[in-house]
């Protein structure tokens, strides 16, 4: 089933969900009453929750003996970048209004906002480099071990959320513990690929 | 120029109850099914307290010309955190808040202690409406017709003493009727000081309701301060306790992040938050931000209080 053509197209219209409600309530008026906040949070729940779903294909591959589920992995990245993407742009454009002078002073005197920027920016090489051209440009390794930015992201997605929060922390905890989970599971497994060398190369083989 | 007639109808009833539940079915209907959107399915928290009409409020000098933000946008985006961290909680969780029978304390360093009844507080003074700038710390503000009196009007009634020097204000707290307040984060019951001057200051005031009405419970039903040059959360909603106080008494942001907030915490476009900046506010309803006055445009009344202070010290 997940090998089916018909498998991505769900998984792509999934992704598309949140996209259509936001689209649907501001179709109709409903985005509280400060849109701009709304609209801001919301893409940035949205990005933040992908995120973590890009992270735990490979794990939920192993563990389920669902080795299919790579086949959604870079879709639900771009669609993570997608959501970041517009959560970068509702700040730049919508709240800050291009003000040049206020977005500098942000970047550099704001540590939630450079946390942001961080995640943000650290996706921004893997979104561009996703696709297979890119993937035989700069061969199985290298790319691999580029996209291991992606803990970077969740990292940074994470700091940026929890220092934006006043006082109730229960969502950044949630997405902090997810990630460092994630994080400990793939560290293990890199870990024990030093031990057993040839079992390195062979994943290593297969992923180029 | 403010037109003001007569209000026969409550504004919370401006967009009629039957008309509102009818319009969120209808949207409900069909894509409901294809969305799975919990809150189209989802009884919506959007329900309109019980208030009741104030009648025969005074005009009061003090009012801004200022176009009032709609009784939706100010019942709907609510920081009390007692009744949840997002801005849309406290509509859904304040609810069934229950503010009668309900009293007030005013106590401490003062010559007549007093317990006031809700009825009490209603005629300490005759209930004026102003229409104040509302400017929250997060940058946002709105602007409210408050009903209510100069707080000084029930300080005078319990004569303070010679000791008192400043005031300590404290909001009701109860986990029964707040099941949120465990996820709020910070430290309760919520409480809040003024310097005795702020406190008599003709533009503080205990307020009772708004938009004509009694208060609903997201804005601080029954009786709440107003303190209309300083960041929102200085004026504590649901009072329970006055007490005039010797020392400058805590208050509750400041004891959560005292490098964030301040116990003066005077509106101040030149005075950042740590996170952002306080030179601009965005205006509920308004699409660009508009620039932040000092003092919240009450600079003229109140600057005076502040004469000397080094207010980024004393932010």
């Amino acid at each position: 089933m997940l090998r089916s053509r018909w498998a991505k197209v769900a998984v792509f219209l999934l992704c598309l969900v949140p996209f259509g409600r936001l689209a649907w309530r501001a179709w109709n008026g409903d985005l509280t009453p400060n849109p701009i906040e709304y609209i801001t949070h919301f893409t940035g729940d949205w990005a933040i929750r992908l995120v973590v779903a890009t992270l735990a294909v490979t794990p939920l591959r192993k563990l389920l003996h669902l080795p299919d589920l790579i086949r959604f992995r870079r879709m639900i990245g771009l669609f993570a970048f997608f959501y970041a993407s517009l959560h970068f742009a509702t700040w730049f454009g919508l709240d800050k209004f291009f003000d040049m002078h206020e977005i500098l002073k942000d970047f550099t005197k704001r540590p939630f906002i450079i946390a942001g920027l961080t995640a943000f920016l650290s996706m921004t090489p893997l979104a561009v480099t996703s696709t297979k051209c890119w993937i035989r440009r700069l061969g199985g390794r290298r790319w691999q071990a580029l996209h291991r930015l992606v803990y970077v992201t969740a990292c940074a997605a994470v700091v940026h959320y929890y220092w934006l929060v006043e006082s109730d922390i229960r969502w950044p905890l949630v997405y902090g513990s997810l990630v460092a989970i994630l994080l400990a599971y793939q560290a293990g497994s890199w870990w024990r690929k030093r031990r057993t060398p040839a079992a390195a190369k062979t994943v290593g083989g297969a992923a180029s | 120029m403010l037109i003001k007639k007569p209000a026969d109808i409550r504004y919370s009833e401006v967009t009629p109850k039957a008309l509102y539940f009818n319009r969120r079915k209808f949207l409900a209907g069909i894509p409901a099914a294809f969305l799975g959107a919990r809150e189209l399915l989802a009884p919506s928290g959007r329900a309109l307290a019980d208030t009741s009409k104030l009648p025969n409020l005074a005009k009061s000098p003090f009012s801004t010309p200022e176009k009032e933000n709609s009784y939706e946008d100010v019942t709907h985006y609510n920081n009390f955190y007692e009744f949840g961290t997002a801005k849309d909680e406290p509509a859904k969780y304040a609810r069934n808040f229950k503010t009668n029978p309900w009293t007030l304390s005013v106590e401490g360093e003062v010559a007549k202690p007093r317990k006031y009844s809700l009825d009490d507080i209603l005629h300490v003074a005759p209930l004026e409406e102003r229409i104040y700038r509302h400017r929250c710390v997060e940058a946002w503000s709105i602007v409210v017709p408050w009903a209510g009196y100069s707080l000084s009007a029930l300080l005078q009634q319990v004569q303070p003493t010679a000791k008192a020097k400043f005031v300590a204000f404290q909001s009701y707290y109860d986990l029964g009727q707040m099941p949120q307040a465990r996820y709020a984060g910070i430290q309760l019951p919520y409480v809040e000081g003024l310097r005795l001057d702020e406190a008599m200051h003709p533009l503080t005031m205990l307020t009772v309701g708004m938009y004509g009405e009694t208060l609903p419970p997201q804005d601080g039903a029954p009786v709440r301060l107003t303190v209309p040059w300083k960041y929102g959360f200085k004026s504590a909603k649901s009072l329970v306790k006055i007490r005039l106080v010797e020392k400058q008494p805590p208050n509750t942001w400041n004891l959560q992040a005292p490098n964030e907030y301040g116990f003066y915490s005077n509106v101040n476009p030149k005075v950042d938050h740590p996170r952002w900046s306080q030179a601009t506010e965005r205006r509920l309803g308004e699409f660009r931000r508009r620039p932040t006055l000092m003092f919240n445009g009450y600079g003229d009344q109140v600057a005076s209080l502040y004469a000397g202070m080094d207010l980024r010290k004393y932010y």
